[in-house]
């Protein structure tokens, strides 16, 4: 027992990746049911809730396999945000795939898969095992785009995503072999000693290393210009697996990327802040803009969650641990809210048919008042209207910005979000000020759980009872990486 | 003339944006972008090689191990989901994959 209990914190993942494979065999060995199917979901969901208990098992900083995989409170608050974001993606797509007839159990397999390579990238500490968390992601999530076999438009997305996470993964890919050339080795303690050398600023390996492997994830946290797969791949995929993209991968980037610019490449800062200012301008625009003339829901998610990285990445553009601070309490409120929209969009359906139009929310007070005001408030959080969470979420990353003296940076977020709240505001004016349309199915009791949970969450952040145990979280787990 | 470093990190640069500009470039068929896929990968692992057998140090060749298996793995996905697309529309010429413009 005492050889096993070195890999410890391994755990979580273990759990995850034996889980993942007793439901299959669970499920190739089972009926064929739609019952069979559910069982396996909730199975999965309790697979993922046991993860979560062993991520908070652990403590301190722990390293394994030779230093390539750390765990650490970074890597455990962004597990945890990780494993939630999946879990409530699963409860969402519960009710949506029952009621179509089309539960599978390969649905909840594949998700368990994929968190299992983003706790491994979160983890990663070595750029082979950076790689093969990430692959083992992408896969996973490839195949969940195409899910729904028989559709056009599902397997369009599913092709784009795959050609697109392709050529990232091979960008990124080529930067890790400059990198490896750079330093000689390919762990991140390695290549964080080998950058903090006077002359790496001016050493080609290193810079070109730099820019493919930030290419490659921003490519995943779809930060502009490196968005275009977004808006198509969210609106050919079925909605449940869009809320998942908006949710869980993006986390897992974004640790990924907030560990390899903060350890890896510490010694190069300037070099690493210009691509990060840059990124989160382009994003916050773009996400701001390109929003306002979309019809389809779905696709305004896709510019809003570019619009949010953008957002986020202010936040780590300051390379200081209030920064880091910033985006993790960000990217802890961003699937809340986003998780919470979902809801009420797969609330969204008449006669057993999705509705993606934004102009079908219409007079939604006058036809179901709870699910608007719900609504109402993720758009006004995702607009940052105090006092709702989406305002301390951008509060920490612009103070973040301007205590690290990025002004120019702090004055463009702030412009826009100005720019981003007209499409936030344009839809609760259409739910409580324009004529109602025929009203929607009744909400079924997952996601209207869904909705009062994320709403409740969003609305209570404001007392120091809910925040207080984040914030200092978010704080510890910066620090960390300092 | 010696063969150095250098030669081989040119030649796998080449490839690689013959394999990016294969994936930007082409407009005829989704099979040529899943090659260029390959070549993108194969790149890397001439140069993971090339620095492996020019420092002295494993590590690359296991990492090239890895991406060889990673490779095959993403290849046999591409081909599933493009099975499925065509199955749906039946072609899979690049020009006809525009249901969604963005």
């Amino acid at each position: 027992m005492s050889a096993l209990a070195v890999y410890a914190p391994l755990l979580p993942e273990a759990i995850l990746a034996i889980g993942a494979m007793v439901l299959l065999m669970l499920g190739v060995f089972r009926p064929d049911t739609q019952e069979e199917a559910g069982r396996i979901m909730w199975l999965a969901i309790a697979v993922l809730l046991a993860a979560g208990f062993a991520v908070l098992q652990g403590a301190g900083t722990e390293l394994l396999f030779a230093g390539a995989f750390i765990v650490d409170s970074f890597a455990r608050f962004m597990k945890i945000v990780v494993l939630a974001g999946a879990g409530v993606a699963l409860i969402l797509s519960f009710d949506e795939m029952a009621d179509r007839k089309s539960l599978k159990f390969e649905f909840p397999v594949l998700v368990l898969l994929s968190t299992t390579g983003m706790m491994m990238m979160v983890s990663a500490n070595d750029l082979i095992s950076l790689y093969l968390g990430l692959e083992l992601q992408s896969l996973a999530l490839y195949v969940v785009a195409a899910f729904r076999r028989d559709s056009t438009r599902s397997s369009e997305a599913g092709l784009k995503y795959f050609v697109l996470g392709a050529l990232s993964s091979g960008m990124l890919l080529y930067g890790a072999s400059l990198l490896y050339g750079f330093a000689g080795a390919t762990s991140f303690e390695a290549i964080a000693a080998a950058a903090r050398a006077p002359d790496a600023g001016r050493d080609m390996l290193l810079i070109f290393g730099l820019v493919f492997l930030l290419v490659g994830i921003a490519f995943k946290i779809s930060a502009v210009p490196f968005h275009m797969w977004t808006p198509d791949v969210y609106e050919g995929a079925p909605t449940p697996v869009t809320a998942f993209f908006a949710s869980a991968p993006k986390v897992a980037a974004m640790a990924l990327f907030i560990r390899v610019v903060i350890s890896v490449f510490a010694g190069i800062q300037p070099q690493w802040q210009q691509i990060v200012v840059f990124l989160a301008i382009a994003s916050m625009l773009l996400g701001a803009f390109a929003a306002i003339r979309q019809t389809s829901i779905k696709r305004l998610m896709a510019y809003s969650s570019i619009a949010n990285m953008g957002y986020a990445l202010v936040g780590l553009a300051a390379g200081t641990v209030e920064g880091v601070q910033g985006v993790l309490v960000y990217m802890a409120i961003y699937i809340v809210m986003t998780l919470g929209t979902f809801a009420v969009i797969l609330a969204m359906r008449r006669d057993g048919a999705p509705i993606e139009e934004i102009n079908e929310l219409a007079g939604l007070s006058k036809t179901n008042l709870p699910m608007a005001f719900a609504m109402a408030m993720f758009m006004f959080s995702m607009a940052g209207i105090p006092p709702l969470a989406g305002f301390f979420a951008k509060f920490y990353v612009f103070m973040a910005a301007i205590k690290a003296e990025l002004y120019s940076l702090a004055v463009i977020g702030v412009l826009a979000s100005v720019v981003g709240a007209y499409y936030y505001l344009r839809i609760v004016k259409l739910m409580f000020f324009d004529d109602a349309r025929a009203p929607f199915e009744a909400t079924l009791p997952k996601e209207r759980a869904v909705q009062w949970v994320a709403m409740v969450l969003i609305i209570a952040f404001v007392l120091p009872v809910i925040s207080a145990p984040l914030v200092d979280a978010a704080a510890a787990a910066a620090r960390t990486l300092f | 003339m010696d063969i150095g470093l250098g030669h081989y990190l040119a030649v796998a640069a080449c490839l690689f944006t013959l394999g990016i500009f294969g994936i930007f470039l082409n407009r005829k068929n989704v099979i040529v972008i899943l090659m260029s896929v390959e070549l993108m990968l194969l790149a890397v692992n001439i140069n993971l090689v090339a620095f492996s057998s020019f420092l002295g140090n494993l590590t690359g060749q296991i990492f090239a191990l890895f991406v060889l298996t990673v490779a095959a793995a993403e290849a046999a996905i591409g081909l599933a989901i493009v099975v499925v697309y065509f199955r749906n529309r039946g072609t899979i010429a690049v020009e006809d994959i525009n249901l969604m413009k963005g």
